[in-house]
């Protein structure tokens, strides 16, 4: 029987994935290594196995500062009645248009 | 009765096809039962690699063994998107692949049948796999948002898997007659196990009610039995092979192949652990995982030398 105990849990990264050059990097899954370079590496052999991206960010899951599910109310809340941040709060004339092409 | 409303509004927020994320409130049961089930999940991709890396070194041609080795690969990697998801829920890895190696945690059963021949890689990747595909694609739609989008991945890169185990078969089935013969040998031991692959009828399934209502599994083990079956005998007809039922017949009505009577004691068996190769697999991943302790040491050491040259 394996004594699992002495295994060490290496610490989680995040992993984030440019699938093409200009598009925004994507969070695709995680992974447990002991270092930025062995993040790095894993990332690239489990995440990119099938040319799914171009660059790879890695970023230790405990430094990733998150919006709590409870707080999801009174957090949004300042974008909830601001109706008019939206261009279709606007009436324009007919026979015009003010949109860029 | 806080539980009572925040129960309520969990089961509103399935009920209008939200998913659940790490940090929302969840039922104890509801965290318990996936962590149970995408596990498992994992553990049949981990022991899912034995049967096959068993055939990597004898595969007949060159783009045979880069193929098995590919799929051996994927399937790592597809253990590890899922332990990656189910640790979102709180379980460290390290006691998942405890409890798989000391033999209380289940894998599916259709890894503890043999792999006797070569016409077998082409039955794992056709039926195998097949039927893992129509579990998985269904499962995209689970509530819970780290599986569903682990499914997505994995969906994307397994619809090879399945099609080269159908080349395989095809290949054999143009071959000579003892080819012939060694694809239809395949096709009768695996296709009983495969069908087992999606569990016991819901009437029968412990965890089927629960696990429907909170969306964990997005439909009964029957009907995806059903989509798998009625996919597969056509594609079995096209090669000339004779699916091993002798109940089989097509329903013009409902327009499916309706099926004879599984043999569950055999299912149930294989389950407590008295398949042919339970204990086999079970001792193979051990040995793999203590057979690679050198490996994480030494990332361990040269982790441990890098820091004190920094400091």
């Amino acid at each position: 029987m394996t004594d699992t105990n002495q295994d060490t849990q290496w610490p989680l990264w995040e992993v984030f994935v440019q699938p093409k050059s200009g598009r925004p990097y994507q969070h695709v899954g995680s992974l447990h290594a002991t270092d930025a370079e062995h993040a790095l590496q894993n990332a690239r052999d489990v995440y990119s196995r099938r040319q799914e991206g171009v660059a790879i960010w890695i970023v230790p899951a405990e430094h990733i500062v998150a919006s709590t599910p409870e707080d999801v109310g009174p957090f949004f809340d300042p974008a909830n009645d601001k109706v008019y941040r939206h261009p279709t709060f606007y009436k324009i004339p007919k026979g015009v248009n003010v949109d860029v092409h | 009765m806080e539980d009572i409303k925040r129960l309520e509004e969990f089961q509103a927020k399935i009920d209008a096809g939200e998913k659940i994320e790490p940090k929302d409130w969840m039922p104890d049961a509801y965290r318990k039962n996936l962590v149970r089930m995408m596990s498992q999940h994992a553990h049949s991709e981990i022991v899912g690699m034995l049967p096959e890396g068993n055939w990597i070194q004898r595969a007949p041609s060159l783009r045979r063994k880069l193929i098995a080795t590919a799929k051996v690969q994927d399937e790592a990697g597809h253990g590890l998107y899922l332990y990656s998801a189910a640790e979102t829920l709180g379980t460290p890895r390290e006691q998942l692949l405890a409890d798989l190696h000391s033999g209380k945690a289940k894998y599916s059963s259709i890894f503890n049948y043999p792999t006797l021949t070569w016409a077998d890689m082409g039955a794992i990747g056709w039926l195998v796999d097949g039927a893992a595909m129509v579990n998985q694609v269904s499962l995209i739609g689970t509530s819970y948002g780290p599986y569903s989008r682990a499914m997505v991945r994995i969906c994307r890169e397994e619809a090879f898997h399945n099609r080269q185990g159908y080349e395989i078969i095809a290949e054999l089935c143009a071959g000579t007659e003892e080819q012939k013969e060694m694809a239809q040998d395949a096709l009768n031991r695996w296709w009983w196990p495969a069908i087992m692959m999606f569990g016991p009828s819901d009437k029968d399934s412990t965890h089927s009610d629960q696990s429907l209502k909170w969306k964990i599994k997005a439909e009964g083990n029957d009907s995806l039995r059903q989509k798998f079956i009625t996919m597969t005998v056509p594609q079995a007809h096209a090669r000339g092979l004779t699916i091993p039922d002798e109940d089989l017949k097509y329903n013009e009505e409902t327009k499916q192949w309706e099926f004879g009577e599984v043999d569950w004691d055999e299912f149930f068996n294989v389950i407590k652990g008295n398949g042919i190769m339970n204990k086999k697999r079970l001792a193979d991943r051990n040995a793999a995982h203590d057979n690679g302790k050198w490996v994480r040491d030494a990332a361990d050491a040269y982790n441990k030398k890098k820091k004190s040259k920094v400091a």
